[in-house]
């Protein structure tokens, strides 16, 4: 009798990293709509995915990396530099100015690779320098300063919608599916599942260990800048040196949080997604009942120890 | 003999996994003093069973009772604490700690200030292991030692815990021949005492040398109990398999498609040499394998077996040699350049280099084959199920579905997963680097019998193994390696166990003990 409890246990504790943070996120839905007026307001639910797009884009890419066990905690650096690319090339028009800063981006992903893929730096390590160095470089771009935008097409970026749907949104939902559909579907992001499962295996196999490795981090990089790009449209400015500033520690904590395990082998897309949209509601909720930050923050630190401790059991 | 009950007595216990039933009514008495042989096929459920005797699992149904009290361990302390030790097939010690303070670790002896008594630790640490015919330095660190030292002292360990049961799980699988004879003496020595002991083994000779008693498992049920004596080989192997032994295999080599002979071979590999450290890790390997042949690569532990295979894989890098498929140059150094030139590797560490674990048998399967089944880089999983399903029916892999995560396969299971990998490619040359360890006897046949098939197709098999017998009769000629360097080559003719004995035994023997571990 008390093994079958045991097996119940671990099939809720398998069940709960899997689904978890939908109930979670659909328990606080349901708490905000009993006790928080004007919650599901279109102005409301505009102003939280809005606000929790550009983490959603970087959690992706972080996603990503994540699965080949890696991480990336240079991704507020390169929306930094993105920023900063930005206002410098908007001569050209929003266009040009959008390719560089994902360049810039991505750049800075192919230096984390390659230092990750052939050097072979730990992940945190490699990515750790470019979280220094990238923002320093970033404020030297821009020399400092935080600058006004003006181009009117890069602006209708940040503020304007499609059928009521924010446009930033719209990236994050439409790089969602994208991203979905890579892991799932093709090739590259089946490879790159197998690399975190069992890299050694993948390399005798003959699988392009070097390129999905580089190519994850270039992926993350890019998404990066295009959050990046993004906010600073929202911002009606480039500003280096606050841009991004923590958001790879809610990047990882969106992954986590959403059930992808650390150890690599698996990622959880949607889950990711939820998990972001999880953090932003806590925060909104207590907002809006005017409780302080400091009880967003105790309370994200527990639900991060849940996380981490559901994937721990699931793995024993 | 203490009394006349059973130590352990296993009532109907039962164990479930999602979608396998482990164990199914299965009852087992363990008397004092005796040496019980646990055998069975792998997936059996041998591994099931002990892990509900020493803690690890809990069982659904049935009962476990321990000196005639029902009891329930809640973990492996538990039932260590109890009385139930177990020697695991690796060795679960510290290596950078001394053998002394192994042996004592968790429970050293203290001194009045409660710090631990080194010299008692000393002291009766060398006592322990002299009993056991062992005559170690006892503050040496244990990962000086080889691989049969640290299971006696493993064994030391758990034997020393009050023991009233010892699980043995297949504690002979790397250890020398003289080191079995130490541990047979240490097993008679238990046997004295009064202590129960489980034997897991795959090796009929030592079952039959130092059993007294058998329970054979087959599909999570007992098929058998009683005195192994009494039990003949044949009918032990029976019981196991549910069949009787298919003697298809075998001597087909004999005549086989002797017109390739003398072609152009399908792997010539020439002068491989590696240095590593000083250490000459490869020094001039050549290998010569023509079509629809098996070549057999011989030699102990460290000789540079796998070397040789990883070398030819492109798995290791070089400083001299190359390496020809059907008379075109590979690029060496490269696993991607020696894949697409049709060079194949099934590693020995199944685990650790061969199966993505949480992945599913089918894209374990088309792992490598991934790109050429995709169009534009997604892909098909129409594609891919026809080829995984032509090959789980082929190789008869037993799955419950080709989207079962493969590391809940068996052993012989997942080698067949991994051959189907390799198979998908069209391969021209197999490297095999013991496909058969850890697998169950039946599961061997079905290998070996699956590599003679492939040749036969026209592959060329390079086939590793530490079995004299399996190396014999797979091969039609063997390498034979020592220290890095080719020193015999077995024609067809010669592949004889005398023979290959003789090889083996190449060199001097004064160098003999220079190569523990």
């Amino acid at each position: 009798m008390a093994d079958a409890q045991r097996v119940d246990r671990a099939r809720i504790l398998a069940w709960l990293q899997d689904y978890g943070v939908y109930i979670a996120v659909g328990a606080l839905l349901l708490v905000n709509a009993l006790i928080t007026p004007n919650f599901f307001s279109v102005a409301n639910i505009q102003t939280q995915a809005v606000q929790v797009a550009p983490v959603v884009i970087v959690a992706l890419g972080m996603a990503l990396v994540i699965g080949t066990e890696g991480v990336d905690l240079s991704v507020g650096s390169s929306m930094a530099l993105a920023a900063a690319v930005l206002p410098l090339y908007l001569g050209y028009g929003a266009g040009v100015a959008i390719a560089v800063a994902l360049a810039a981006g991505a750049g800075a992903g192919l230096v984390n690779g390659a230092l990750v893929a052939f050097v072979g730096i730990q992940p945190i390590l490699a990515t750790l320098a470019l979280l220094v160095g990238g923002r320093g470089l970033a404020l030297v771009v821009a020399d400092g300063q935080l600058k006004q935008i003006e181009n009117p097409a890069l602006l209708s970026l940040g503020a304007e919608d499609i059928a009521g749907i924010p446009i930033l949104v719209a990236f994050a939902l439409v790089l969602t599916l994208g991203v979905a559909f890579l892991v799932k579907k093709t090739t590259f992001g089946r490879h790159l599942v197998a690399v975190g499962d069992n890299r050694v295996a993948s390399q005798l196999a003959g699988l392009p260990v070097g390129r999905v490795l580089v190519g994850v981090y270039v992926l993350s990089g890019l998404f990066a800048a295009l959050a990046g790009v993004l906010a600073s449209a929202r911002l009606t400015a480039s500003d280096p040196s606050s841009i991004g500033n923590l958001i790879e520690l809610s990047a990882i904590t969106s992954v986590v949080v959403g059930g992808t395990p650390l150890s690599g082998g698996s990622i959880r897309v949607v889950g990711t997604v939820m998990g972001a949209l999880l953090m932003q509601l806590l925060r909104a909720t207590l907002i809006k009942h005017d409780l302080p930050d400091s009880a967003g923050q105790m309370t994200q630190a527990v639900i991060i120890v849940l996380a981490v401790y559901l994937t721990r059991e699931r793995a024993t | 003999m203490s009394g006349s009950f059973a130590i352990v007595d296993l009532v109907e216990v039962s164990k479930r996994f999602p979608g396998v039933r482990a164990l199914d009514g299965v009852s087992l008495q363990l008397w004092p003093g005796e040496v019980h042989a646990l055998v069975g096929e792998n997936g059996a459920g041998k591994s099931t069973l002990i892990k509900v005797l020493t803690g690890a699992y809990r069982p659904d149904g049935g009962q476990l009772k321990y000196e005639g009290r029902a009891v329930s361990f809640a973990n492996p302390m538990a039932a260590q604490a109890a009385g139930i030790s177990t020697i695991y097939q690796e060795v679960n010690l510290v290596p950078r700690m001394s053998v002394a303070q192994n042996l004592f670790l968790g429970r050293e002896p203290r001194t009045r200030f409660g710090l631990i008594d080194r010299a008692r630790v000393r002291k009766e640490a060398a006592e322990q292991l002299a009993a056991y015919g062992i005559t170690a330095d006892v503050d040496r660190q244990l990962d000086s030692l080889g691989v049969g030292a640290r299971q006696m002292v493993a064994l030391a360990r758990a034997v020393s815990a009050q023991a009233r049961v010892v699980v043995m799980d297949e504690p002979t699988s790397s250890l020398e021949p003289r080191e079995v004879q130490t541990l047979f003496g240490v097993i008679d020595s238990l046997r004295a005492r009064g202590i129960a002991v489980v034997y897991v083994s795959h090796r009929m000779d030592e079952l039959y040398r130092i059993c007294d008693r058998v329970t054979v498992l087959r599909d999570g049920r007992v098929v058998h109990t009683g005195k192994l004596a009494e039990l003949e080989r044949v009918r032990l192997i029976g019981l196991m398999l549910g069949h009787e032994l298919s003697e298809a295999r075998r001597h087909a080599h004999a005549g086989t498609s002797p017109a390739i002979q003398g072609g152009t071979p399908v792997l010539e590999a020439r002068g491989l040499t590696r240095k590593l450290h000083q250490r000459k890790v490869l020094e001039d390997v050549s290998v010569t394998i023509q079509p629809g042949k098996v070549v057999g690569l011989g030699g102990l532990l460290g000789s540079g077996r796998s070397e040789t295979a990883k070398a030819i894989a492109g798995a290791m890098p070089l400083d001299a040699g190359d390496v020809w498929v059907a008379g075109a140059p590979v690029r060496t150094g490269s696993t991607a350049a020696a894949l697409r030139a049709g060079i194949c590797l099934l590693p020995e560490d199944r685990k650790g280099e061969g199966i993505i674990p949480n992945l599913s048998v089918r894209e374990n399967i088309v792992l490598a084959a991934m790109g050429r089944l995709s169009r534009f880089g997604v892909v098909s999983e129409s594609r891919q199920n026809a080829i995984v399903e032509t090959f789980i029916r082929r190789l008869r892999i037993k799955v419950s579905s080709p989207e079962q995560r493969v590391r809940e396969l068996s052993g012989g299971n997942q080698q067949k997963v991994l051959l189907a990998r390799w198979l998908c490619l069209n391969p021209k040359v197999l490297l095999l680097d013991e496909p058969t360890r850890g697998i169950d006897v039946g599961a061997k046949a079905e290998v070996s019998g699956l590599i003679d098939e492939l040749a036969q197709s026209g592959l060329g098999v390079l086939l590793i193994s530490s079995e004299l017998e399996e190396l014999i009769e797979g091969s039609s000629e063997i390498f034979v390696l020592r220290e890095g360097r080719v020193v015999k080559h077995l024609g067809p003719g010669e592949v004889t166990e005398a023979h290959l004995l003789a090889a083996l035994a190449v060199g001097s023997p004064a160098e003999e003990p220079a190569h523990h571990g």
